[in-house]
């Protein structure tokens, strides 16, 4: 069959059963989105600027087990579309992002609306092509969905000139994609992997630290056999928040610079330790010569070479798919009656406990200005601990993932890599596409949602009935925190001043806006907002000021280096 | 340590500024870089001269290897191997510098391959090493120009990077 570039564009997306392709249009995409127009299958959402587009794309993947896909033309649509690229790139996140580039014969000559897109995205994607005859579209299509999806999943992008669209050729699909330079490991190494097993029934002090690696794996359910069956601790980080049951007694929060005090403690006095789709990052483990300081052996398993030995020299690493490693683990485990030294298992936990019982997480709540954190308990219990909660970035994502405790995988949507502000309305756009009737929520702060806030306009268009939990403190609250802390409360440009009043601005974009600023109307504005099913509610929590997110480890300390409250400053 | 990395890409528009660009962005270092197809068409052969620790080395590779369009990475310097490199270097040649020069170019088989009344042009093949051993050798003043290929490396033997 002979088709045009833009009609096998859109007969790809079908093949790869793309349900929601979210664009912008423009001049170099007009033969594609005049294809879009004339079938069904799959549905465009109009966002209100590129950037948003690639974040609703990535949300999609995030939320799903599926590949992201967005659209968006030369030029200044792909410029735009960079941060989302980088967003979804630093978090490992597949999606596709198809981008107009000017007729092949204007490459070069910066004709209008031309960028050299391949240039411009290379350091911030898995990989990048550029389709300069239409012969190839359609493999380089298939190619991309392939290289996104397989191995350390990444964003993929295909640049697409104009006249490639218009060309002809024929089509047919490529069933299957062989490439001799990219063949991603799925089975670990089955030596290392009984090595590591047994270091583990052997271990005193055991610790399992899993990253955002089991989430993309979609082996949470593997992990969590496997850390019943051996009775160890756990800590998930940022990224793998739902991995495994945040409720369960097992768990013990989060570990990092905002790690609670028994996750850091842990890890850092662990004698085995058992990193999961997780890479020792600088916000995780902080100063690596310090954490070096205690002896312990560590097992680090993860589909990325390079993820290995990075920053912490590994004794046991394992390459491989983290559920089919897990797989093997649990297999051998089974088939063993072996397990650790239960005396030498409850003196730790014993220590452990002694650690939790410093409770780094309770706050001073107040009957007069609203606390951040009471608001996230709320919005946990209102919500049965069952809701998709995005964030944007700053202090509100740090309550947000310390105060609801995520028990299944795929929940929690953040910028944990790039730490990309303005992420978070369009990841619950991307989310509640792609799980229309469920609760979502977008967790944001008055800095973070300014910068995307032209997508409520979007969500009027597609009726999105998500809930805004709006955490204004009139300040850049991570800034200012930092500020008091190690710059002598000098608050240079970190007060928000001229806010709009943002119930007013929903109402004006035709939602629904509530503010908020007494502590006892916290959660009747929440059962509000989420008894109405249809409506986006815009949650405006006027909170105090002067809140701080504890515990701290200092950027460059050491992790058991903590400031757990103010009393420590 | 100075480490000889040899890879073997995808002969495809954008690969060699996908390697140069990770250099880059990861601040590793790049002493001398050559690319040229190999006897299949479809298929680049690059040999990279690093400087660093094994830990960056060993990252060095690995990131590599991540590349889609790399196809298979040896650390040459890990084992027997041989490394050449061209040079071309006009020097001035009037007077008895004219025979002194001749002299050392045949010390170190060098061939002097164009000669004017003033000057010549001396190729020299030999590891990096030699090559800067010569420019000590000849007298600073008498140096026009040089232009270095970088090095290309092999494994000896059995060493065989083929797919």
């Amino acid at each position: 069959m002979v088709l045009t570039g833009a009609e096998i564009v859109i007969r790809c997306l079908q093949e790869e059963k793309v349900e929601y392709l979210f664009g912008y249009p423009g001049g170099a995409v007009l033969h594609i989105y005049d294809e879009l127009f004339k079938q069904e299958k799959v549905r465009h959402v109009l966002v209100r600027h590129e950037q948003a587009a690639v974040h609703a794309a990535d949300a999609y993947a995030r939320s799903t087990e599926k590949v992201g896909c967005a659209l968006v033309t030369s030029g200044p649509g792909v410029t735009n579309a960079v941060t989302g690229i980088a967003t979804a790139y630093m978090d490992s996140i597949p999606v596709v992002i198809l981008s107009g580039q000017v007729p092949t014969a204007y490459i070069g000559q910066d004709a209008f609306q031309e960028v050299d897109a391949v240039g411009v995205t290379r350091p911030c994607v898995k990989h990048n092509m550029l389709v300069k005859d239409v012969r190839d579209l359609a493999a380089s299509i298939k190619k991309a969905f392939h290289i996104a999806a397989t191995g350390r999943p990444g964003p993929v992008l295909v640049d697409i000139p104009k006249d490639v669209t218009a060309q002809k050729c024929e089509f047919a699909y490529p069933k299957s994609v062989a490439m001799r330079s990219y063949n991603p490991v799925v089975k670990g190494h089955s030596g290392q992997i009984k090595k590591a097993v047994q270091l583990l029934l052997e271990a005193k002090r055991p610790m399992v630290y899993a990253g955002g690696g089991v989430i993309l794996s979609d082996a949470a359910d593997k992990l969590t056999k496997f850390v019943k069956s051996l009775g160890f601790p756990i800590t998930n980080t940022l990224m793998g928040l739902g991995g495994y049951p945040g409720t369960d007694k097992q768990s013990l929060g989060m570990p990092g610079m905002h790690g609670t005090y028994e996750a850091n403690m842990a890890m850092q006095y662990s004698d085995v330790l058992i990193a999961i789709g997780a890479r020792f990052d600088d916000r995780v483990i902080g100063d690596p010569a310090h954490f070096a300081q205690v002896a312990r052996k560590i097992i680090h398993i993860d589909i990325d070479p390079s993820s290995i030995s990075k920053r912490v020299k590994v004794d046991v690493p394992i390459v491989g798919n983290v559920g089919d490693v897990l797989d093997e683990m649990i297999k051998l485990l089974d088939a063993t009656e072996e397990r650790s030294d239960p005396d030498a298992l409850a003196t730790w936990w014993k220590q452990i406990d002694e650690w939790r019982a410093r409770d780094c997480m309770k706050y001073k709540n107040s009957d007069e200005i609203i606390k951040p954190q009471y608001v996230i308990q709320k919005l946990w219990e209102v919500t049965k601990g069952d809701a998709f909660i995005t964030s944007d970035v700053g202090q509100h994502q740090m309550w947000a993932a310390q105060y609801y405790k995520f028990d299944k995988p795929r929940r929690w949507l953040n910028s944990g890599g790039l730490g990309t502000m303005g992420v978070g309305m369009p990841y619950a756009m991307g989310c509640q596409f792609a799980h229309p009737g469920s609760p979502v929520a977008c967790v944001t702060g008055e800095a973070s949602i300014q910068m995307c806030i032209q997508e409520l306009s979007t969500c009027k268009q597609y009726r999105l009935p998500i809930k805004i939990i709006n955490l204004n403190n009139r300040y850049l609250g991570m800034v200012r925190q930092w500020q008091e802390f190690f710059h002598g409360n000098r608050y240079s440009e970190s007060y928000m001043d001229s806010l709009p009043n943002f119930a007013k601005l929903a109402e004006a974009y035709g939602h629904v806006g509530l503010e908020v600023d007494k502590p006892g109307d916290v959660e009747g504005a929440l059962r509000e907002a989420f008894k109405r099913k249809t409506d986006l509610v815009f949650l405006d929590f006027k909170i105090d000021q002067t809140e701080n997110v504890y515990p701290m480890v200092q950027g460059g300390k050491g992790l058991t280096e903590m400031i757990l409250s103010s009393e420590d400053l | 340590m100075r480490h000889v990395i040899s890879l073997l890409l995808e002969n495809e528009a954008g690969a060699l500024s996908r390697v140069s660009n990770m250099f880059s962005a990861r601040g590793y270092n790049i002493e001398s870089l050559t690319v040229a197809a190999t006897e299949d068409p479809s298929m680049s052969r690059m040999t990279i001269v690093s400087i660093g620790s094994d830990d960056i080395i060993e990252q060095i590779t690995k990131q590599l290897n991540k590349l889609v369009e790399v196809v298979k990475v040896v650390d040459l310097s890990e084992a027997a191997y041989l490394e050449r490199e061209l040079m071309l270097i006009k020097v001035r040649a009037t007077g008895k510098d004219r025979e002194e020069t001749k002299r050392m170019a045949d010390i170190f088989r060098g061939r002097i391959v164009d000669v004017t009344e003033s000057t010549y042009v001396i190729e020299l093949t030999g590891s990096a090493t030699k090559l800067d051993s010569f420019i000590e050798a000849i007298d600073k003043s008498l140096i026009l120009e040089t232009v270095r290929t970088g090095v290309s490396g092999i494994g000896r033997g059995d060493r065989i990077l083929r797919i």
